[in-house]
């Protein structure tokens, strides 16, 4: 993947260039928000990782500017702000997703994953299939190797998500945000427990699991 | 329409409640009594002057028949009567005989009711005024004359005093009366006055309050005690609102400047786990640094958060939410985790409960409660969370059969990091309830811990929404 990195903090920008070169991306950075700008305009990005503030020209502004330009490419803002607020601000200016520092490397790593994935073009599936786990998102009936598996309204979501990102890392936090629709800090592993329920459904008694725990990041759902 | 019925509104029963309606009547109660008892005292002193008078006119009248009587004998007495009873005017003479019978005089009869000789006596006696016979009142006395068995009566018309008793009688009920009316119209408009500066003060301190920082209150031209107020008030406002600016400027760089270093640090730790062979013998320990700056980035963000629902920072993402929407997806996040710690969590249901917030803080705040209670419930425990609209507001409340709070610790748990002796040891910031409190704040609830028997009742009461926004004409 070809990523822009816009970030003022040299620190925190070498770190997030090393740190992605390493994860096998082609990375391109700027240290405030006019080169940042010109860059995102210039060449074709498969996501952009922008600071919320930037000298020169305001986070918000670069990504409004080239949502104005018409360009399309997914950004992930990074804020050291206050969250609250400034989450909505972000993804009101044409943010794609946002993250509050400090945040670990394999939650950024997942985000913009996901992100590109989410941009994929794709006819419109009605069917999710991991190995031999069929997933009908018409009559939302799950099936593995022929046994019809019964799932609760929210383990539908739950599974229907890690099956759209089937082979990439899916954080907590992200399935906090997308299957319940909440940015707060659960103060406990609740979301650990609603994957193990998941698990008990779709890979007990089969020979293969399915869902894997990713040390250290999260989950991810693959075939072997 | 409006405007009139902004006028109806200024005139209503509302205006009887005022302050300055009730100093009014006050006033006119003091008043009313001091005018009464002042016109009654003059009424009495003049009544009593002119009685004076009369009494003295006949006195020195008596003395001077008695006189005649006294050195020329009877006849001249019956010449001096005669004499002035042809003058005319408010003198009243009779003479009579022992049986009562006038012999001279201008009365026909001796009137009734005069039998004490000596003492003012008023009675009443007939008279011919311009042709007609008329009664009417007069003041005398009356001797007799020894030896010739005889009855003196002198007395004077006192008609003119009675038109001047009656001038006071009828003037006075009328004067206090119209007093009293002028006062309460008088005590009504000023009221209303009152009344409408005051709205204008309230309206707008309601606004601020709401958020709207911004507004002043109007200050007129007259430079009078109101105006004064205004203008301390929108002083004090705009130092508020300085205060609350500063305040985000300084929860926004605190946030900054903090997360800065702390995202270095993680990533500088991420990048040495990174490049480190997991069996190394210190991989544990820089796990463990890693897990514990996770922790201080969760003290941080709650410590940040609190700063901001206190300083309203999160005021401009509030819009209206189904807080019975948030009830059930928070209780039905945490149901599993209650379950496998085999405590039955129970979500009361009720209908759709719109209020203006904020949805993530709400279900921050739930969240905390719930996760609570499930920390401090014992397996085979009961947690009933509920949502119902009562008198006091809508009341969003978790209930458990724990070990509860203490009364005397309960005001201390809501204060930051405060944690009591028996949960030292437990995961947690000591935040939690800290920022439940500041949720509620910032939404104009009030967090209530109460005593569940067994157990901690925690209720959020948020105050009732008003059934529409009122429309204003200004």
């Amino acid at each position: 993947m070809r990523i822009l990195v816009v970030e003022d903090d040299l620190e925190a920008q070498r770190y997030l260039v090393n740190g992605l070169k390493e994860a096998g991306h082609i990375v391109d950075d700027a240290a405030d928000g006019e080169a940042g700008l010109t860059l995102a305009l210039s060449h074709p990005y498969d996501v952009a990782i922008v600071d919320r503030m930037l000298p020169k020209m305001d986070g918000l502004n670069v990504v409004a500017e080239m949502r104005e330009h018409g360009n399309s490419v997914p950004v992930l803002f990074l804020s050291a702000l206050s969250e609250v607020d400034d989450r909505v601000k972000g993804l009101k200016a044409g943010g794609d997703d946002y993250l509050t520092k400090p945040y670990a490397f394999v939650e950024l790593l997942a985000r913009i994953d996901a992100l590109v994935r989410r941009r994929a073009p794709s006819t419109v599936k009605t069917k999710l299939i991991v190995g031999d786990l069929d997933l009908d998102l018409l009559t939302r009936i799950a099936v593995r190797a022929g046994q019809t598996i019964d799932l609760q309204p929210r383990e539908f979501r739950l599974l229907e998500y890690l099956m759209r990102h089937a082979g990439q890392v899916v954080t907590r936090t992200m399935l906090l945000e997308s299957v319940w629709e909440y940015h707060f800090d659960p103060q406990t592993n609740v979301i650990d427990v609603h994957v193990s329920r998941l698990r008990a459904k779709i890979d007990k008694g089969f020979d293969a699991p399915l869902l894997h725990t990713v040390r250290g990041a999260g989950y991810m759902i693959r075939a072997n | 329409m409006e405007r009139q019925g902004g006028i109806w509104r200024i005139w209503s029963p509302r205006i009887l409640r005022t302050q300055a309606f009730r100093i009014v009547l006050i006033y006119l109660f003091v008043f009313a009594v001091s005018a009464t008892i002042l016109v009654g005292f003059t009424y009495w002193n003049t009544v009593r002057a002119l009685n004076t008078q009369t009494d003295q006119t006949i006195r020195a009248e008596t003395a001077g028949l008695i006189e005649q009587y006294q050195r020329f004998g009877f006849r001249a007495l019956d010449d001096a009567i005669i004499g002035r009873s042809m003058r005319g005017g408010q003198g009243l003479y009779l003479l009579a005989d022992g049986m009562g019978r006038p012999v001279a005089g201008n009365l026909a009869e001796w009137p009734r009711g005069v039998v004490r000789d000596g003492a003012f006596i008023e009675f009443d006696y007939q008279r011919y005024v311009q042709g007609e016979l008329v009664s009417r009142r007069a003041r005398g006395q009356s001797f007799l004359l020894v030896g010739d068995n005889f009855r003196l009566l002198v007395a004077r018309d006192v008609y003119e005093h009675q038109l001047t008793r009656k001038l006071f009688t009828t003037a006075l009920p009328w004067s206090v009366g119209l007093m009293l009316l002028f006062g309460l119209i008088g005590g009504a408009y000023l009221s209303r006055n009152f009344l409408r500066r005051l709205d204008t003060i309230n309206r707008t301190s309601a606004d601020i309050i709401a958020g709207k920082l911004t507004r002043r209150v109007p200050v007129g031209e007259a430079g009078d005690e109101f105006d004064a107020l205004a203008e301390n008030l929108n002083r004090m406002l705009d130092r508020i609102e300085r205060l609350m600016k500063g305040m985000r400027e300084v929860v926004d760089s605190v946030a900054h400047d903090l997360r800065t270093p702390l995202n270095r640090l993680r990533n500088r730790l991420e990048e040495l786990q990174h490049h480190t062979d997991p069996d190394a013998p210190f991989a544990a320990d820089i796990d463990g640094a890693i897990a514990e700056t996770d922790r201080l980035i969760a003290t941080f963000n709650a410590l940040l958060l609190i700063a901001e629902a206190d300083a309203g920072v999160a005021r401009g993402s509030m819009n209206q939410i189904d807080l019975a929407a948030v009830v059930d997806d928070v209780a039905e996040l945490y149901a599993p985790l209650a379950e496998e710690k085999d405590i039955a969590l129970t979500v009361a249901p009720s209908g759709v409960t719109m209020i203006e917030g904020n949805r993530t803080l709400i279900g921050q705040a739930l969240a905390n409660l719930i996760d609570n209670a499930i920390k401090y419930t014992s397996a085979g425990g009961h947690i009933a969370v509920s949502l119902g609209e009562t008198p006091a507001g809508i009341v969003l409340s978790v209930a458990d059969n724990g070990p509860g709070i203490p009364p005397a610790d309960r005001e201390r748990v809501l204060q930051r990091f405060v944690r009591l002796e028996k949960s030292r040891n437990s995961p947690g910031t000591g935040l939690g309830l800290s920022l439940v409190d500041a949720v509620a704040r910032m939404h104009e609830a009030k967090l209530k811990l109460d005593d569940n028997a067994p157990g901690l009742k925690a209720s959020i009461v948020f105050p009732r929404p008003p059934p529409h926004k009122e429309k204003r004409s200004e």
